[in-house]
């Protein structure tokens, strides 16, 4: 089933520039794989925003709300205790000496669960198959994925990939 | 897109260098074999190592009273050691997040190993709270696990309490901001890779990274978000390790300039260690064009401008004590300079807020001999602060007749520097199998900060052409006659 195109650049100037032709003329690319980002890559293909951060903002409320919660629950509704006469008989009372903790929890939280939702959307996991079109893609290599369909010219996509500067062209 | 870089700048990546050449440079330490230096250091430090784990189940088999402990000065090197090592661990995420929310492209060569320095340095430094427990199986007891005792929990109010959730944080938090990083590089050496055992083993590792667009543009999100995290996180770990002493009322302890103080410390000593492995790394692996004398030239200045924090809390403490009208916080200072102890309170100060003024001519910070002298007095010198602050207060406290001196026994010294060794076991270990610098960050910079630019990948490839498309069906459709 020989349904993609990938095009190989040598450079990312060069497929940046070509991303932006081949999109002009009403190409989609489907994916870019680069060894490093490609700054400014993004709008042009069409990848939108990641909303890891907002996720990242959630798990830091949570993590908030469970460490308030368990030093409520732990020191001062299941056995208070008296060190050098600080006050202990209410939650905002005790707080000041309770924020440190509440900070590296809600930090614990934000980072781990950040770095998860990271791998798990990515599909990235131990043990998982890379499915780069090409070992050279992590080295020096830059490759732009097209799906083909009847609506594509193949010859003229070609044509239009050797315009741009592609050094190599090949088709699964 | 094009990124136009000053003249005056120099440059960060030396020699004309393709993208290509950046991964050979990086990779061959992994893939090569081990130089006889490399088997050499890794030797003496399993050695010291040994003599370290020793000394430790040692003093887990019969109790901390086989250290030089007393009962006056009942903490002294178990927790100066602690400090210590926290301390050095700090640079490395002051490295990785908080340079790049500043955005210093500089960086970048330095963070990884840099990272890993810091991973390995909070391992030691955890180690020591746990052995001075006695009964480390019992560790668990600090976290506020149900329990039979009523239910006990432990004291939140308690800074020493802080300080486990403070360290454990910081460490998982660093792993995994470093394991992010490292993701894509694995993913180089797993596609370079030529042997089925590596292939297999950095297939693992690089957890299947492709290097997408998505991949990339989540990938970026991350590490901004961490690196702001990890900044506020920095600062409070080893302000939370100096509130173990601000929060006593021990005089020479008990004072309110320890957080910004301690963190300026911590940021001193962990620069300095590493340039200390950085100079080594550099001339070991032959990365000179990557860690160049710019790169020493910039730890150079913040060791300088650290130093020089730590030299003006140590002044504005002298002050307070005098200042305060405070009998006995006067007196713990004037024995810190004067008394028995003085002749540690003197190696400190030369160390730490002498030798770092050095570093204002231009010629000593560019120059690697210095460096690396300076590199290991920091060190020393950061040392030497955490041994003055603990156990000067100590020894002489508020009642003349229990007065005393501490005394490392064998076994304090064999803790202290076998953790020496165990760190360099790990870092040496690091260094063979791990991309040393973060190649995928380099290259991202080459083109604005290499002395050349990028240098042109050559065109051997023949274009295919639709005519033969159809012959290359398969998976492994791409001509492999690569061009390299």
């Amino acid at each position: 089933m020989s349904n993609k195109i990938y095009a190989l650049y040598n450079d990312d100037h060069i497929l940046y520039n070509g991303a932006k032709k081949l999109v002009e003329k009403g190409y989609k690319v489907n994916d870019v794989y680069s060894p490093f980002p490609i700054h400014g890559i993004d709008p042009i293909i069409g990848v939108r925003k990641t909303r890891l951060a907002i996720t990242a903002f959630i798990y830091g409320l949570i993590g908030m709300s469970l460490a308030i919660y368990g030093m409520y629950y732990f020191m001062i509704v299941d056995w208070p205790m008296n060190i050098g006469g600080k006050p202990n008989f209410t939650l905002l009372q005790n707080l000041p000496a309770f924020i440190p903790i509440v900070f590296e929890i809600t930090v614990l939280c934000t980072a781990h669960g950040m770095i998860l939702t990271f791998l798990l959307r990515n599909k990235t996991l131990p043990g998982m198959v890379a499915k780069n079109p090409d070992p050279r893609t992590t080295d020096d290599m830059f490759a732009m994925e097209f799906l083909m369909n009847d609506e594509i010219n193949e010859t003229e996509l070609i044509a239009d990939l050797k315009a741009t500067g592609a050094v190599e062209i090949s088709k699964r | 897109m094009h990124i136009v870089e000053a003249e005056i700048r120099e440059p960060l990546v030396l020699g004309h260098k393709s993208y290509h050449d950046i991964t050979e440079d990086v990779c061959k330490p992994v893939e090569g074999r081990a130089s006889a230096i490399w088997y050499l250091m890794i030797g003496l430090a399993s050695i010291l190592a040994l003599w370290g784990v020793g000394n430790i189940l040692y003093t887990i088999g019969v109790g901390i009273g086989v250290w030089g402990l007393n009962k006056t000065v009942a903490w002294a090197w178990d927790i100066t050691n602690f400090v210590w090592w926290v301390g050095i661990g700090h640079a490395g995420t002051l490295i990785s997040a908080v340079l790049l929310l500043f955005r210093q492209r500089w960086r970048m060569a330095i963070n990884r190993s840099a990272e890993a320095m810091t991973i390995f340095a909070v391992m030691m430094a955890a180690l020591f709270p746990g052995i001075h427990m006695g009964r480390i199986w019992l560790a668990y007891w600090v976290l506020p696990l149900p329990n039979q005792f009523g239910s006990l929990w432990p004291n939140f109010n308690s800074p020493l309490l802080w300080d486990v959730f403070a360290i454990s944080t910081y460490f998982s938090v660093s792993l995994g901001f470093w394991y992010v990083g490292l993701l894509p590089d694995f993913a180089t050496i797993r596609d370079r890779a030529t042997t089925p055992l590596y292939k297999k083993i950095y297939s693992i590792t690089s957890f299947g990274w492709t290097g997408s667009a998505k991949h990339w543009n989540r990938f970026e999100e991350v590490s901004l978000v961490l690196a702001g995290l990890a900044t506020p996180l920095v600062f409070s770990v080893h302000s939370i390790v100096s509130m173990d002493f601000a929060t006593s009322v021990i005089p020479g302890w008990h004072t309110t300039i320890f957080p910004p103080y301690f963190v300026a410390g911590a940021v001193f000593s962990g620069f300095a260690m590493v340039c200390t492995l950085m100079l080594i790394m550099r001339k070991v692996f032959k990365l000179e064009d990557y860690l160049t004398m710019k790169h020493i030239e910039y730890m150079n200045i913040i060791i300088m401008l650290t130093g020089s924090m730590v030299g003006v809390a140590y002044l504005t403490e002298l002050f307070v004590s005098w200042y305060s009208g405070v009998e006995y916080e006067g007196y713990a200072f004037l024995n810190r300079a004067t008394g028995p102890y003085a002749w540690a309170y003197w190696i400190m100060m030369t160390c730490n807020v002498i030798s770092p003024q050095l570093m204002w001519f231009k010629k000593l910070r560019r120059s690697l001999v210095f460096t690396f002298i300076i590199s290991i007095v920091v060190n020393t010198g950061m040392w030497f602060e955490r041994f003055v602050i603990i156990v000067t207060s100590l020894h002489r406290d508020y009642l003349t007749s229990s007065w005393t001196m501490f005394h490392p026994t064998y076994v304090d010294l064999g803790i202290f520097f076998g953790t020496i060794g165990i760190f360099f076991v790990l870092f040496l270990s690091y260094s063979r199998t791990f991309p040393v610098l973060a190649l995928n960050e380099i290259k991202t910079i080459l083109r604005a900060t290499g002395e050349h630019g990028v240098k042109e990948a050559p065109h051997a490839n023949p274009i295919v052409t639709t005519d033969n498309l159809d012959d290359l069906g398969s998976n492994e459709s791409i001509d492999d006659t690569d061009n390299k």
